[in-house]
């Protein structure tokens, strides 16, 4: 099943946004996400990640470049989407001074189709907080009223901005499960996180931002298949790297070292280990803190960090091994 | 929070209006008023004790020279201080609460205009200002001797203008406001220049020529003329109209302010 040939509900074509003072937060992204499809926007702080999702719930006009929203400009036509959307801001939002139930009722008084507040509260395990203020709310407990109240309407687009960030372990499970169930019926799920485990288990697709432009986009499989794996171990002493076999013809596409440990990277993760292995047994050595690992998320992750980092360092300061290896790594990509 | 199960067979709500989404954001925001102990104080009690501190400054005026009375100018100070108060000054405050708890912004994520989460917010204590003006009516009509409206449309008009007004010009000054603390500081500009300037503390014909004029500009003295001479029956129609017009503006410019300036979230 092809997801992306189906309706297209969200469409951003070279969205840009600059805030007063001239600071351009997202530098011309294009993305879409089809129905039923969850798509997770994933980057560091300061990414571009909420400028960029505000620009999706309607919250401002983007600085250049155009967003669709079911088919209508989220920003200019608010009443025609706003009805169909569900929207979990980054923080907060509700007043203090109201509880949980008060606090749904009014939303729900705001809310086409709204459905009992009761069942919504009962679905993220808040029934029974319903005459707690929120100001007692636990942090976590506030991102499951907020999230509540976005899916108070059952939308057909649902945003929601570091939904699980605040939660323990469990509650970002059930979160999880909420969203995988609600994307099983249709709903549409665009989110954004900073927990790469959040993405590569929920994601349908995803994109990594970076200082406003997508780094790496499409299925978790295919942004981490893009990556070298890695090889790394500690060398005994007296040995030296140079002591290593020619590592081009090992499958090797670029190494460096972190402290005493050595590190290979390579697109053919078998073939490269064998070969290393062979020789260690060869030559009687025990090469210890061995971790053979496949690509993963986190990888292209820090990858994409490292690559940019590396660019904006000028030569010779102090971390020359590492831009080496962000070098090497960036051409082997 | 255990099982997701999502789709129920339970009754949804039909498509909501704007004065259904009006009438939720009001009953939200009047229990947290009713909650709020110092926005009670200032909104409830300051308006109805305050018109007392002018008593004997008034009575030693010659009022009967300009063909005023002490009961309507005391009548017309509690409505002028009900605006300034219950709306003007809670209200600074309650713009600023809501938007630096981010409920502003959070309320723009939905259904409800720019105009419905604004006016939601302003309901409840409108609805305090004009149940505290038929109080003080009432209580002025029977104690203090003064008779019946004698132009009873001019005087509606002058309490509706001034309380568009003051919550207009709230909205803009919480613009200006950076924290629900420092709103008691903003919003005191207003609060003095209307309450001597406009009319309030003391009658615009007791001041020098020069200086009634230019105080009959400020933005709030067109609506007390209207509610005091609304009572007394001693404007024209010429009068009235140029109040009317003169106060207008004022409403088109604080719209004004708020549509193009207002911050709906903290700065960053």
């Amino acid at each position: 099943m092809d997801i992306s040939k189906g309706e297209q509900v969200i469409e951003v074509t070279d969205l840009r946004r600059v805030y007063k003072g001239g600071y351009e937060a997202v530098r011309g992204i294009s993305f879409s996400v089809g129905r039923g499809e969850i798509f997770a926007l994933l980057g560091t702080n300061g990414a571009g990640k909420t400028s960029t999702v505000e620009l999706l719930e309607g919250m401002d006009r983007p600085a250049g470049g155009r967003v669709r929203v079911l088919g209508h400009d989220p920003y200019g036509e608010r009443a025609a989407v706003r009805p169909r959307t569900g929207v979990m801001l980054q923080e907060g939002g509700f007043p203090s001074g109201l509880t949980v139930a008060e606090t749904a009722r009014m939303w729900a008084g705001c809310t086409s189709g709204a459905r009992p507040e009761a069942e919504v509260l009962e679905l993220v395990g808040l029934r029974r907080r319903a005459d707690v203020k929120v100001k007692q709310l636990s942090g976590g407990e506030r991102r499951r009223l907020d999230l509540a109240l976005a899916l108070l309407g059952d939308p057909e687009v649902l945003f929601l901005d570091e939904p699980t960030t605040g939660l323990d372990a469990e509650g970002r499970r059930e979160t999880w499960e909420l969203v995988r169930a609600l994307r099983d019926q249709g709903t549409t799920v665009l989110l954004t996180t900073h927990y790469l485990e959040e993405a590569e288990d929920l994601a349908d697709r995803l994109a990594i931002l970076h200082e406003g432009r997508i780094a790496a986009s499409g299925t978790p499989a295919e942004v981490t298949a893009a990556r070298p794996s890695r090889i790394s171990f500690e060398l005994p002493a007296g040995h030296l790297p140079a002591d290593l076999p020619p590592l081009a013809p090992m499958g090797v596409v670029g190494h460096g070292t972190e402290g005493s440990l050595l590190r290979l990277h390579t697109c053919e993760l078998q073939r490269t280990a064998t070969e290393l292995l062979a020789w260690a047994a060869a030559e009687g050595l025990e090469l210890r803190r061995l971790d053979v690992r496949s690509a993963s998320l986190e990888e292209a992750f820090l990858d994409i960090a490292r690559e940019a980092g590396g660019r904006q360092e000028t030569p010779g300061t102090g971390q020359a091994i590492d831009q080496g290896t962000a070098r090497k790594t960036e051409k082997a990509s | 929070m255990s099982t997701p199960t999502i789709a129920t067979g339970a009754a949804r709500s039909g498509a909501t209006t704007p004065l259904g989404r009006l009438r939720a954001l009001s009953r939200a925001e009047f229990t947290l008023l009713m909650r709020n102990r110092s926005a009670v104080i200032t909104a409830l009690f300051v308006p109805l004790l305050l018109p007392f501190s002018l008593y004997q400054g008034m009575r030693e005026m010659d009022l009967a020279a300009h063909g005023l009375s002490l009961g309507v100018l005391m009548l017309t100070a509690g409505i002028g201080f009900s605006l300034l108060f219950a709306v003007y000054a809670t209200l600074v405050a309650t713009y600023v609460s809501r938007r630096e708890e981010l409920v502003l912004k959070r309320l723009r994520t939905g259904e409800a205009s720019d105009a419905e989460v604004l006016g939601g917010t302003a309901m409840p204590v409108l609805a305090v200002s004009l149940a505290q003006t038929l109080l003080m009516a009432v209580a002025c009509a029977a104690l203090l001797d003064i008779g019946a409206p004698k132009a009873p449309h001019l005087l509606v008009l002058g309490v509706v203008l001034g309380a568009v007004l003051c919550a207009a010009l709230g909205a803009a000054t919480a613009r200006l406001t950076r924290t629900v603390e420092s709103s008691q500081v903003s919003s005191l500009p207003f609060l003095f220049v209307t309450m001597l300037g406009s009319g309030m503390a003391v009658p615009t014909e007791v001041m020098p020529d020069r200086m009634a004029a230019v105080c009959e500009l400020l933005p709030l003295s067109p609506a007390i003329r209207l509610v005091r001479d609304g009572w007394l029956g001693t404007m024209s129609a010429g009068e009235a109209l140029t109040a009317v017009a003169t106060a207008l503006v004022w409403v088109v410019l604080g719209v004004f302010a708020v549509r193009r300036w207002f911050r709906w979230e903290p700065r960053r």
